[in-house]
């Protein structure tokens, strides 16, 4: 099974890799995973990177990076809102894409920046959250969680990856946000927000949010600053799913079309 | 821009450091301590590049402990300082270089206050007083005009978004609320 093949210890080194491929081994904080990506004979993955993100090159790879998400601390909790449009360059893949990661029933992670990248990192992430329960027989703090991430990130320092994330829980010290960045930025606070959306989503959530908001009311300032975002933002867009992290976990608390956002609001304007 | 500032007294240094953590155009927080404690009395102020400030910095500091636990004994400021220029120039020709510029403050018991200026090319120097930063360009000057090595002068910078503590032979304090540019002289 997956999780036993993870913690047998094994012997790679002693397996040689066919054609003669170099191993680009980085180690990700944990002697567990086995992190080493085979590259082909000659290959730098910052180099490789950087021939299909030069502006004028004709490779020119389109990621997906249009996002809203953001996250905020009050005195119930932590509230966590995204959007879920994912786009190619001009192209619109898909208006419904969970962009939340359900890491485990206290932990929350959520992603901007290249989808591929934060869905596979993230579940790295869950996968050390686990081991460590399962050695430890206590729930990661949320702090320990976001710098496994960060530190698993920073060992692929200029080799293209981009993901913004917030990682949200309660554990043992209480409420917590962390938002952790491709550069290696980790930083804790009471409210992030991220994407190409962010600055509009900051806009209405810093304007309205108090700590002691009521549970019906940061409810409503998420999924708020979540619709104007993605009004003005061409790639943030299709539905708010939001959850709010509460002492015994997390719970989903809705998901509800922009569109329909949109009428609401107006409505209530008259 | 991030800005640093230390200032080295006859007994004592003086360091603070802006507090705001931003991205871009956004403020992403306004409390943030750029200051790292690597023993009781060194500090090692960093700045620079989002990631490679904490990574950098997180690793001298835990290799500074390390010493002191393999040793029994603390690195002075002088050593600390010359093992993270090394450190730096052996990363700045790698795959990939830390884009950090710092400013590390101690006090030695047997050698005083010292104050050393670091900078992303591995450049070092001990200095009385020393600026990272934007602020640099106006600080420096200031300082050029009016520090006297001998004088208790206290320069102490009132904005609230500062942190600003002081090194002397006691350890490292927190000064961060000080009324208004006073001088003394000792």
């Amino acid at each position: 099974m997956a999780l036993l093949d993870i913690c047998r210890h094994q012997d790679w080194k002693a397996i040689l890799t066919p054609f003669g491929a170099q191993k680009f081994s980085v180690s990700c904080g944990s002697e567990v995973t086995c992190d080493e990506f085979k590259v082909p004979v000659g290959v730098d993955p910052s180099k490789f990177m950087n021939t299909f993100s030069e502006k004028d090159g004709k490779l020119k790879l389109q990621f997906n990076h249009g996002t809203t998400t953001l996250a905020f601390k009050f005195q119930h909790g932590v509230i966590v809102a995204v959007d879920s449009r994912c786009t190619a360059g001009k192209y619109i893949d898909t208006q419904y894409f969970k962009k939340v990661i359900e890491i485990n029933p206290y932990l929350l992670g959520t992603m901007s920046g290249s989808a591929a990248d934060c869905v596979y990192w993230e579940r790295v992430l869950a996968q050390h959250c686990r081991i460590y329960k399962l050695r430890n027989k206590e729930q990661i703090t949320v702090s320990a969680a976001s710098k496994l991430l960060s530190n698993m990130l920073a060992g692929y320092r200029g080799m293209g990856l981009s993901i913004g994330s917030m990682i949200c829980g309660w554990d043992k010290k209480g409420p917590g946000l962390y938002y952790v960045d491709e550069n290696g930025t980790r930083l804790s606070g009471n409210m992030f927000s991220t994407g190409s959306g962010h600055s509009y989503a900051y806009g209405v959530m810093d304007s309205g949010h108090r700590y002691d908001l009521t549970i019906p009311e940061a409810y409503d300032l998420a999924q708020r600053a979540i619709y104007h975002a993605t009004h003005r933002d061409a790639y943030s867009g299709g539905t708010v799913n939001m959850y709010h992290v509460k002492q015994d976990g997390w719970i989903k608390v809705s998901q509800e079309d922009v569109g329909e956002l949109y009428q609401k609001y107006l409505k209530e304007r008259k | 821009m991030e800005y640093l500032i230390g200032i080295q007294g006859p007994d004592f240094v003086l360091v603070a450091a802006d507090t705001v953590a931003a991205s871009s155009i956004i403020q992403m927080k306004h409390d943030y301590d750029k200051m790292f404690k690597l023993s009781e009395k060194i500090l090692l102020l960093c700045v620079g590049e989002a990631g490679d400030t904490v990574q950098f910095a997180e690793y001298i500091q835990k290799n500074v402990q390390l010493y002191k636990m393999r040793n029994g004994y603390e690195l002075s400021p002088d050593a600390a300082a010359n093992f993270t220029r090394k450190n730096l120039a052996d990363y700045l020709r790698s795959r990939t270089p830390y884009h950090v510029n710092l400013l590390l403050a101690g006090y030695d018991d047997h050698d005083g206050p010292a104050l050393y200026y670091m900078d992303y090319l591995s450049s070092l120097a001990k200095a009385p007083f020393a600026a990272h930063g934007y602020g640099a360009f106006l600080t420096l000057s200031i300082l050029d005009r009016y520090y006297k090595p001998d004088e208790s002068v206290e320069f102490i910078l009132n904005l609230p978004a500062f942190n600003v503590r002081l090194i002397d032979k006691h350890g490292i304090k927190d000064l961060e609320k000080l009324p208004l540019a006073t001088t003394s002289t000792s």
